[in-house]
């Protein structure tokens, strides 16, 4: 692992700095610290950073630019009466780069057998079968136009490694030297030191848009190379979900948009009441020991993985309805994965966030709403219901919201237990499919990306993402339009 | 009022039928939120016990415990114990061996059974007790020959059976087991051949193919598990921390810092599946880090705890008063010794808490793990070293529940319930310290 090694090199170069530009500082000063613009740490601290930093971004870019660059000069190497017809170039290049990988790993485990390599036009099998041996399966035989794309790929993916290499220790040593140079008793280390501080925090903050930016381009770039595939018209208006991966997929997304909302609107039915109830009584009833007591337990339900209670609709909850309203019972189900299951379980799930989120909004409300209210001679639960929720609607309303985004993009329990079929239907006993069920199930497994039936699966992620984005926003801003009307 | 005064008969004290009511009324509404509480805690208390009383039964398991005659005949035809030639003796040797060992311990304790020839006894035995026998032949070949005690594992039947999942009238069509089979069974553990014991190999253990669920264990992916929470408290405590003091100590009120302020809250509430999609198409499809790896799930839990490391780290950050920044800058500190010398400080305890929750939301989470290929992947190795650790494919504990959950045979069941018990447990654990931190640390200004 070089560029771990290289990671490690700079580590060490950078203590070094830190340890010599003290010392020169030091010395410059005459031994006498107190004649330093900086305390010594600083001057150490400049020539650490000054080594780090700069080779450290070299290292980063390199690194996620080299497949890019390498991809290209090979593709555009590559001759073009050698692409097989129902290929494209991008095809061919994965194959290219897996063979490569392929070859890098037999190399390392010391079982790379030259012999397939130079006997490929008369045996294409061998080298498959080698290539198979350490754990790189190929699809179909190698041809010799392949194999010499992916030689000349090696061969340039082992010298960009040598350049990177020498490149990230001549910034370096560059940046030690320039630092070294600058350190001296009146150079004021502090400042300097504590500016590129600030601009690694504001790095730092950046991630947070470098990560919506991230989502944003990886779901719009496949999603546009979908719709060129597939018209967006059929995807958006198509009333049928079908795909297969033999062509001639029927892809709408209309199913799945159903499924997601029955499945989501049964939760909320399960969800809203309990949870806005359980928030009341623990915000206005209870005495300060059952709250103590009852609201961590209820949030402990907030805590458990979903992966849980996708077992549990699975394994529990779904036989347990069969037994009702199966065969044996009122004979309305089919299959224990249905709506239903699901819906009931993700209730489940979300009993806690509608709770907890209430409970806050309901404890915002100012005290002298109350006092007024019973003043006036009404009851308690008259004032909680036509003053308190009146005040709180609001951030209610918001609260269920961010329930219902959290509902929409649930993926563990419908995967687990709402059923693989993709109907319209409005039986809540039939099974029923969503969109991140489909997402998950059209992207695992040995997913060849430049098909429609794989790539559709950002598309629908594409969707999944702006419907919530769409109800957090509104949730956001009725909360925030709203709030400190009673303050 | 008017009331009152319109019947000057009737006091304050008694009730008309409007008040009472209006009481009825405030006694239903009480009620309704007792029964939300209590369906609360129901729910609560019917979800661990299900847990619970399913999972369990993955911590014991049937043993075996007979004496086989490791025969030479059979593991060293040509008798020269040249370990090149007894490895080339495969686990179908090994098999008939064990079975004709469990035959001969049935004669030798006269139990009666119409199950006379040694095949007959392959379904008591599963199969992988051949490759406990044979990496023990291959370990000590000096055994050869002699009759050693072992404890093998009971097959998936058997097991289910002291269980109770497998029962007489449910076999009929089953074809890994038979009726004269339970029969023996039941003969077998009263003569405590076949014992029950905990199960450590479910703990420590790596997982096993369909078949053999009896040898399922859930060690290897909780290996993976730690490599990316390795992964993720490593980028994403840093990164949030230096994220966080930036907004709240040095972030101007400017565009920018409103954009970093939308996208982290936007950021916490994107389903967890689009992280997967990220991740995806951004470390696999762009970047070709290898599939499965800890390392690329670490980097997607990564991105998506950071908002919760954020938030909480700001709280904690906000939490502490500003007297103690200006009484920094009085004495001569610049704003940023300030900050990383005495606010960072007063906020640890704080931003631990936080991290930690933001590790057991991360280490809970399934589904982007399944777009980037940690699950339909049978964990059986152990990483070999700390590079393998982190690149190498695995699985990880929540993703291994999922692949349990999804096959055909009954088994795997109760080892995805006993697989939760211990991802509960972790969680618990992590939640424990983040309120004894939280206790012990937590200072009121």
């Amino acid at each position: 692992m070089p560029a771990l090694w290289l990671l490690l090199i700079l580590i060490l170069l950078g203590v070094i700095g830190y340890v010599v530009g003290r010392a020169r500082a030091v010395r410059s000063a005459g031994g006498n610290v107190s004649d330093l613009h900086s305390l010594p740490n600083h001057y150490g601290s400049f020539v650490a950073l000054s080594v780090v930093v700069p080779a450290l971004t070299v290292m980063l870019i390199w690194l996620l630019a080299q497949p890019l660059v390498l991809n290209a000069i090979v593709s555009t190497d590559f001759p073009v009466v050698a692409i097989p017809e129902n290929a494209s170039v991008d095809l061919v290049m994965s194959d290219v780069r897996r063979i490569a990988e392929g070859l890098d790993k037999a190399e390392a485990q010391g079982v790379l057998d030259q012999s397939p390599l130079n006997t490929i036009a008369d045996d294409a099998g061998a080298l498959r079968g080698m290539l198979a041996g350490v754990g790189v399966a190929l699809g179909a035989d190698v041809t010799p136009e392949v194999l010499s794309a992916s030689q000349s790929y090696r061969a340039l993916a082992a010298s960009g490694q040598g350049m990177m290499t020498g490149l990230v220790l001549l910034v370096a040593l560059v940046g030690f030297a320039y630092a070294i140079r600058r350190t001296h008793k009146e150079f004021r280390a502090r400042n300097v030191v504590e500016a590129g501080i600030k601009t690694l925090l504001i790095f730092a903050a950046s991630i947070a848009i470098l990560t919506t930016i991230g989502i944003v381009l990886s779901l719009i770039f496949n999603t546009l190379h979908f719709f060129r595939l597939h018209p967006a018209s059929d995807f958006f208006q198509g009333l049928v979900w079908a795909p297969s991966f033999g062509g001639g997929s029927e892809l709408g997304v209309l199913p799945l948009l159903w499924g997601t909302l029955y499945i989501s609107l049964i939760a909320l039915i399960v969800a809203v009441p309990v949870g806005l109830f359980a928030a009341i009584y623990l915000s206005e009833y209870a005495t300060p020991g059952v709250r103590a007591f009852a609201k961590p337990l209820i949030e402990i339900l907030a805590g458990i993985p979903t992966i849980v209670y996708g077992l549990f609709a699975l394994l529990t909850v779904g036989p347990m309805l069969m037994s009702v309203f199966g065969r044996d019972g009122l004979g309305w189900m089919q299959a224990g994965t249905a709506v239903i299951t699901a819906g009931l379980v993700m209730g489940i799930m979300l009993i806690p966030f509608v709770s907890s989120l209430s409970d806050d909004i309901i404890n915002a409300v100012p005290q002298s709403l109350r006092d007024g209210s019973y003043a006036l001679g009404s009851t308690q639960s008259e004032t909680i219901r036509q003053v308190v929720l009146p005040a709180a609607l609001p951030g209610i309303v918001g609260a269920i919201l961010l329930a219902a985004s959290r509902a929409i993009g649930e993926t563990m329990i419908v995967v687990l237990g709402a059923g693989a079929a993709a109907r319209l239907d409005l039986n809540p006993f039939e099974a029923m499919t969503t969109v991140t069920a489909k997402i998950v199930s059209q992207l695992t497994g040995d997913a060849d990306f430049a098909s429609p039936e794989a790539l559709v699966a950002f598309a629908l992620g594409m969707t999944l993402f702006v419907i919530t984005l769409a109800l957090n926003v509104v949730a956001l801003m009725i909360v925030r339009t709203y709030r400190e009307q009673y303050e | 009022m008017s009331d009152v005064m319109s019947n000057p008969g009737r006091g304050l004290q008694t009730q008309d039928a409007r008040a009472r009511r209006r009481h009825r009324a405030e006694v239903r509404f009480r009620a309704y939120g007792v029964m939300a509480i209590a369906t609360g805690l129901i729910l609560l208390v019917i979800l661990l016990g299900t847990i619970v009383s399913n999972g369990t039964g993955a911590f014991r398991q049937a043993f075996v415990e007979i004496d086989v005659y490791l025969d030479p005949a059979k593991l060293d035809k040509k008798g020269n114990r040249d370990i090149a030639d007894i490895k080339k003796v495969s686990t179908f040797g090994y098999a008939p061996l064990a079975q004709q060992a469990l035959l001969a311990e049935i004669e030798a304790r006269g139990i009666e059974t119409p199950l006379r020839k040694a095949k007959e006894m392959k379904n008591l035995l599963s199969s992988s007790a051949a490759a406990q026998m044979r990496d023990l032949v291959i370990a000590q070949p000096e055994m050869i020959g002699q009759t050693v005690s072992f404890r093998l594992l009971a097959s998936s039947r058997v097991d289910g059976y002291l269980k109770g999942r497998v029962m007489r009238e449910n076999i009929a069509k089953d074809k890994n087991i038979s009726v004269e089979q339970l029969d023996l069974t039941d003969a077998l553990i009263q003569a405590g051949v076949i014992t029950s014991g905990f199960n450590m190999a479910f703990i420590t253990g790596s997982d096993a193919s369909e078949s053999r669920p009896e040898q399922a264990g859930i060690g290897v992916s909780m290996l993976g598990s730690l490599f990316m929470m390795v992964v993720v408290l490593v980028l994403s405590l840093p990164i949030g921390v230096a994220a966080s003091i930036y907004l709240e100590e040095f972030a101007p009120k400017n565009r920018l810092t409103d954009l970093i302020e939308v996208n982290i809250s936007n950021l916490a509430a994107v389903p967890s599946i689009v992280f997967g999609i990220l991740g995806l198409a951004v470390f696999i499809q762009f970047a070709h880090l290898p599939q499965s790896a800890p390392l690329v799930g670490g980097l997607v839990l990564t991105l998506m705890t950071l908002p919760t490391v954020i938030i909480s780290t700001r709280a904690a950050l906000k939490a502490v008063p500003p007297s103690i920044r200006d009484a920094a800058l009085g004495v001569g500190a610049s704003k940023m010794q300030s900050v990383f010398h005495h606010v960072l400080p007063l906020a640890m305890p704080g931003i631990l808490t936080g991290t930690i929750l933001g590790l057991a939301q991360a280490l809970g989470e399934t589904a982007p793990l399944l777009l980037i290929g940690m699950v339909g992947y049978v964990a059986t190795n152990y990483p070999g070293g700390l590079a393998s650790g982190f690149l190498d494919p695995n699985s990880a504990m929540p993703a291994q529940i999922y692949e349990w959950a999804k096959r055909a045979d009954p088994a795997f069941y109760e080892r995805a319930w006993g697989g939760i018990m211990i991802l509960l447990a972790f969680l618990l654990m992590m939640n424990i310290i983040a309120i004894l931190l939280r206790r012990r640390f937590e200072r009121r200004w």
